[in-house]
């Protein structure tokens, strides 16, 4: 197949460069995109939604974009999307800019708490998707997809009788519909109880293995971490972090867990500050890792028999967490 | 048609269809025309006068409010719910999708009219046992009646481009009645001078000629109507309309969809 605006006297060196720059190329650029809204009636007031934020998320990954509520995800999400438009800065998805339609026969996107054209049956609602997207929708693709999001049986039904979980799938539906090749998902698990969080978790890795990009917003830690190649950290319209997950919480300042023989805990482990717990003649002792080495020799001291020392995982909870209060004490010392 | 627009269209038809609120004010719609037909049998000798009159009169003010009240809630409501971040994600552009729901809105009225009328005409034919000539001039009527449909729809769907429903109706109503007065406000200009004149001139000719475009007593006078009245009231109906809905383009073209 040609290249579209490639001539066929190009010399076949020149298309293999040309397809190794699109295999290589990131499925999102976010390029400095901002925004800022003026708020006010009167005299209006700039209030900042989203710093300059760059971001690339490379094609076939999952990527996970966290932060608290008002971080400035859905803000980010938006723009991505063309539904508001940015103060400063690009975007471009696939290569293409972010109002091109081109581009936008090439997405998915599921908005957060997502309502739909009840007076319509699920069936209905993704014939009128696919028709806007350009596709041939027959029953038999409908009754794939719908069987596919978990509704077989509901397809003849009334969006207006779809509990939320159920409008959520039809929502996860409708943008994968016309097999996009990059999928934006806005907070999906929220509305879904532990066994449709399941199945959208399933469905996204589904998604990875055909070779779709993910990027999904969430602020549930646990979906992210089980699902993303890599994360973003938002707060307070900036970026904290990007990156994978094993790298990020490694640079997490970490602790490690010491584990003697005996029932006592020496006064010296006690003042580097170790949370102990003493089970039969096991004590356990978390420390911070940079503490590690005065608590062994303290143990030494005392002639205690060492038993282990494993270093203590660092979640994505806790970088997140970690992450925010820094960000917060920063604008509380600029304030 | 682009196709898209006519998605939107169909669906947008579909959703007025649907909607119980239509029913209700079809329901009054026929019954204005069965009230016609018994103020027409107390009016002795002008009952075909009264039945054109008041049935003509009910398919207007009934299609203006639905007109209105469904015009108005086309864009915000999408807003509000959210519906529309599925639509404008794909490959659809905003000047598409309003003029979807303009269409949508604009069959949708057409629709109502050729029901609406099938009820005057039924209840004309009760009254007078048989149609005449000049009867056909109702067909003229009900024509202005759709282009003034056509010109508060693109009212309607400009103001909820950028405002609230409610006061989006306050603007599209508030402009009905003016318009309806608008060969009354261009007398009074006329006879004014200096400041009171270039503002009451200004008004005249920016609000909606309604009160051109109904001919509705004319016609229960069985009196004819001219085919440069049709052609300059055609002309002047769909130019206004694109002007309106070339508003409401550049309005929503720009809006932030917070």
């Amino acid at each position: 197949m040609r290249p579209p605006g490639c001539s066929l006297s190009l010399r076949p060196q020149l298309l293999i460069i040309f397809y190794s720059d699109i295999a290589s190329m990131a499925a999102i650029e976010i390029l400095g995109l901002e925004k800022t809204y003026h708020v006010g009636f009167w005299r209006k007031k700039p209030k900042c939604a989203l710093k300059p934020l760059h971001l690339e998320v490379e094609d076939g990954e999952i990527f996970g974009f966290l932060g608290p509520n008002g971080a400035g995800k859905t803000t980010t999400l938006k723009m991505l999307m063309g539904l508001v438009f940015p103060t400063g800065g690009s975007a471009r998805i696939l290569g293409m800019e972010i109002n091109d339609p081109r581009m936008k026969a090439q997405i998915g996107f599921l908005p957060e708490q997502p309502y739909f054209y009840d007076y319509l049956t699920a069936r209905e609602l993704l014939n009128y998707y696919g028709q806007l997207s350009g596709i041939h929708t027959d029953r038999r693709k409908i009754s794939e997809i719908l069987e596919r999001v978990g509704l077989p049986k509901d397809g003849d039904v009334q969006l207006r009788k779809f509990s939320k979980g159920m409008l959520q799938r039809a929502g996860i539906a409708q943008a994968i519909l016309h097999d996009p090749k990059v999928v934006f998902l806005d907070e999906p698990m929220s509305g879904l109880d532990p066994m449709g969080r399941r199945e959208v978790r399933d469905l996204t890795e589904q998604l990875k293995r055909e070779g779709k990009t993910v990027f999904f917003s969430t602020h549930i830690l646990s979906d992210a971490e089980a699902l993303c190649d890599r994360v973003a950290i938002i707060h307070q319209g900036t970026l904290q972090g990007v990156g994978a997950v094993a790298d990020l919480t490694a640079s997490v300042q970490g602790k490690v867990e010491i584990v003697w023989q005996g029932n006592t805990v020496p006064a010296s482990i006690r003042g580097l500050g170790a949370d102990c717990h003493v089970t039969g003649d096991t004590v356990r002792a978390v420390i911070a890792e940079v503490k590690q080495d005065a608590a062994l020799e303290a143990l030494r001291r005392e002639r205690l028999r060492l038993i282990a020392l494993v270093p203590v995982r660092t979640s994505l909870e806790e970088y997140f967490m970690h992450k925010v209060q820094d960000a917060e004490q920063a604008a509380a010392v600029r304030v | 048609m682009n196709m898209r627009v006519a998605h939107i269209a169909r669906n947008t038809f579909r959703e007025a269809v649907r909607d119980r609120v239509l029913y209700n004010l079809i329901a009054f719609a026929l019954l204005m025309s069965g009230a016609a037909i018994l103020v027409g049998q107390i009016s002795i000798d002008i009952e075909r006068l009264v039945v054109v009159n008041l049935g003509l009169t009910a398919v207007s003010l009934f299609g203006m409010v639905i007109a209105i009240f469904i015009g108005i809630g086309l864009v915000s409501k999408e807003i509000d719910k959210r519906t529309l971040y599925t639509v404008l994600s794909r490959p659809v552009r905003r000047w598409e999708f309003i003029a979807g729901k303009f269409f949508g809105l604009a069959g949708t009225l057409v629709v109502n009219t050729l029901f609406m009328a099938a009820g005057v005409f039924a209840a004309l034919l009760y009254v007078s046992r048989h149609f005449q000539h000049s009867d056909g001039w109702i067909m003229v009527a009900l024509y202005f009646i759709v282009l003034q449909f056509l010109i508060i729809t693109a009212l309607a769907l400009l103001f909820s481009s950028f405002s609230s429903p409610l006061l989006a109706a306050v603007f599209a109503f508030s402009l009905f009645v003016i318009g309806s007065f608008a060969e009354d406000l261009r007398g009074f200009a006329a006879m004014t001078q200096g400041v009171t004149k270039w503002l009451a001139s200004g008004a005249a000719y920016l609000v909606p000629n309604f009160s051109a475009l109904n001919i509705i007593s004319m016609v229960a006078h069985e009196q004819g109507v001219s085919r440069q009245l049709i052609f300059y009231n055609t002309a002047y109906a769909l130019i206004y309309t694109t002007m309106a809905l070339s508003g409401a383009v550049l309005i929503f073209e720009r809006r932030n969809l917070k």
